[in-house]
């Protein structure tokens, strides 16, 4: 088979019809376009509210849960006489702390696994604000101030301060900007804390933090551990919870299996588990992309196999011809296969740099968001791959589309077309 | 003279709309270097001969051999390479391709061929359009020629690749008189000098006397096969 000459007579079919070439093409443009903007704008809303959820959410959580234990048989390990069970039937649980026990340790031990990128100490405790007469419920975090921001950016989270200022001075405080509002405090003011114990501490605001989620913006407040322990009038070996960071993410389940193994009294929860509903979003939310997606290239396929089609029809003396004088079905196939990607090819490209264009404006577009968000503009994902992708599908497509108009072309029988 | 084309016992029915008998066995041989015209009224088989003549319709019983080649039941890509190098065609209507120049019309056939470079083959094929006269509008699109000029270059077309064998349908059917006397002349010229075989069929019987044979036939059978024994206009 001789490409060059095939090309050269589909590039000549292609350029005399110049109309019906650049409508075949605009059907592919629109279809790889809308797949390029569409995907770029859900997998970048995707990525921002999984950052919103990600950026604070331990991969692997592991606390110490206050549970009752499930044993109502207190006969059981004692072989009694008579042949009585004997059931509690109201039980109450014991006074246990909800600290995690060799709590640091442990951490060590699990920092030390492979896989995992950093686990971050945590004591945790319900608190009430109190500024003057207000009393505001909330909850107070004592955290390692470095791995905090470390793992969990809570660095770049401040509106007002640096998280580093934690550090500089003792009873001090950093908080959500909700609560900060609610309580009409700012950096530099003082509120004091108190536990459900009774323990109680006066506390200055260095800084003031927002995650984006109302939720947490309007309860929560960070100090280090120390400050924490002593409000809880704890030692320094008291750790409520260890929030783990893995390198890779999905490797999070499996290694909450092993740690459930190894730790049996301690809870542990994975992410996966604990943001089912963002996981469910997401997935629809491709689906419904994909899905929407591969509708308009089939659209923009069907176009071209009808403009293809026709195309054929209108040419059959010239079929009919090539094959008179000596060209083959496959060199018939290979000139009208040729038409339709190149057609498929540049249609595509187009698509591409429209689809580019347009992502960036939107990109560029100012989004009202309210003033949680800490978003200014449309999320969109620009990822070299969804261009790879559309480029490729697009090609298909068109491959598909030209096929079996190009192998009737193969088939025309040129005595019945030069006879009439 | 040597014989180029064989054709024995050709058979060729046709089972739409109903069966039908179009060629009844037909027996006869083409010298090389001949101007072979066949003849007869409508309906009795002369194009559907010429078809099976020209490799394109396969579906017939008999045997045909072209340059001491056995041709019958050969394989269609086989075929087309066949034709390619050794036959060239001219229809009464010509059948340029539209979009393409005169020149890129002729030389498309040899590009296929591929036996030379593409300068030589361009060369080659404003040799051809010379020897029809054609070379001033080498650079013209085919659908600004018109009709006889166009079958001029129909005719370069089947020259390009220098065939054994050069067949027309009716090549003069859509002509004027002076086309035809042209197409004629070219005819003569290349069988006389350039030993290549012309076979024909045609309506016209004066055009068929200026040949050297011709075949006459009549409801899918041969009556004769002769030189012409009248005179004719085109030879004068």
């Amino acid at each position: 088979m001789n490409w060059k000459l095939a090309l050269n007579i589909a590039l000549t079919h292609l350029l005399t019809k110049k109309k019906q070439s650049i409508v075949a093409m605009l059907g592919v443009t629109f279809g790889i376009s809308m797949f390029i903007i569409m995907i770029s704008f859900m997998t970048g809303v995707n990525q921002f509210t999984e950052d919103l959820a990600m950026d604070n959410t331990p991969h692997v959580h592991i606390y110490k849960s206050i549970e009752i234990e499930d044993k109502k048989i207190v006969a059981l390990d004692k072989p009694t006489a008579d042949d009585n069970w004997y059931v509690v039937k109201h039980q109450r649980p014991k006074n246990e702390l909800s600290k995690i026990k060799n709590g640091l340790a442990v951490m060590e031990r699990i920092e030390n696994m492979p896989g995992v990128r950093g686990v971050a100490p945590q004591v945790s405790s319900q608190v009430f604000y109190n500024n003057g007469p207000v009393q505001i419920p909330g909850t107070i975090f004592g955290v390692d101030v470095k791995k905090q921001a470390e793992l969990f950016d809570l660095d770049k989270k401040m509106d007002l301060g640096e998280l580093n200022d934690l550090l500089k001075a003792s009873d001090v405080i950093i908080m959500g900007k909700g609560l900060a509002k609610k309580m009409g405090v700012t950096v530099g003011d003082r509120v004091s804390v108190t536990t459900p114990e009774g323990g109680n501490l006066n506390l200055k605001i260095v800084g003031i933090f927002s995650y984006g989620i109302a939720q947490l913006d309007q309860t929560q407040s960070y100090a280090t551990l120390a400050t924490v322990q002593k409000i809880l009038q704890k030692d320094p070996s008291y750790v409520t919870d260890l929030n783990l960071k893995m390198k890779d993410v999905n490797a999070a389940s499996s290694l909450a299996a092993k740690l459930a193994n190894q730790l049996p009294d301690l809870k542990i929860e994975d992410w996966e588990t604990a943001n089912q509903s963002i996981l469910a979003g997401t997935q629809i939310r491709n689906i419904m992309t994909f899905v929407v997606c591969f509708t308009l290239l089939v659209v923009a396929g069907f176009g071209i196999y009808n403009i293809m089609n026709m195309n054929i029809i209108n040419k059959m003396k010239d079929i009919a011809i090539l094959k008179a004088t000596g060209f083959q079905g496959a060199d018939v196939t290979g000139i009208f296969m040729l038409q339709s990607v190149i057609i498929g090819i540049a249609g595509g490209l187009l698509g591409l740099i429209i689809g580019f264009f347009f992502s960036y404006l939107l990109s560029i577009t100012p989004f009202p968001a309210g003033e949680f968000f800490r978003i200014d503009t449309f999320p969109v994902n620009f990822n070299p791959a969804h261009y790879f992708i559309g480029l490729f599908f697009g090609f298909l497509t068109t491959l598909f589309a030209g096929w079996f108009p190009s192998r009737k072309a193969a088939k025309v029988d040129p005595v019945a077309i030069i006879r009439g | 003279m040597a014989t180029v084309l064989k054709a024995e016992n050709i058979k060729k029915r046709f089972y739409q709309p109903t069966e039908f008998e179009v060629l009844k066995g037909l027996d006869f041989e083409v010298n090389k270097g001949e101007f072979f015209s066949i003849i007869g009224k409508s309906g009795c088989g002369k194009s559907t001969l010429l078809y099976i003549l020209s490799t394109m319709d396969t579906e017939y019983d008999g045997m045909l051999t072209i340059n001491n080649e056995k041709l019958t039941g050969q394989k269609q890509n086989k075929l087309s390479a066949f034709r390619n190098e050794h036959l060239g065609f001219v229809f009464q209507f010509h059948f340029l391709l539209p979009e393409f120049t005169a020149l890129k019309n002729v030389m498309l056939p040899a590009l296929k061929l591929g036996k030379y470079s593409e300068e030589e083959i361009e060369h080659r094929a404003i040799e051809k359009l010379k020897l029809v006269g054609m070379d001033e509008f080498a650079h013209k699109h085919a659908n600004r020629l018109s009709g006889g000029q166009q079958q001029r270059v129909a005719i370069a077309r089947a020259l390009i690749n220098d065939p054994t064998i050069i067949m027309g349908d009716e090549p003069t059917g859509n002509l004027d008189k002076a086309n035809s006397m042209r197409v004629f002349d070219i005819f003569t010229q290349l069988a006389k000098e350039n030993h290549q075989t012309i076979i024909t069929v045609t309506h016209d019987r004066d055009f068929a006397n200026g040949s050297d044979r011709i075949m006459e036939m009549e409801d899918g059978n041969i009556i004769d096969i002769a030189a012409p024994k009248h005179t004719s206009s085109y030879t004068n």
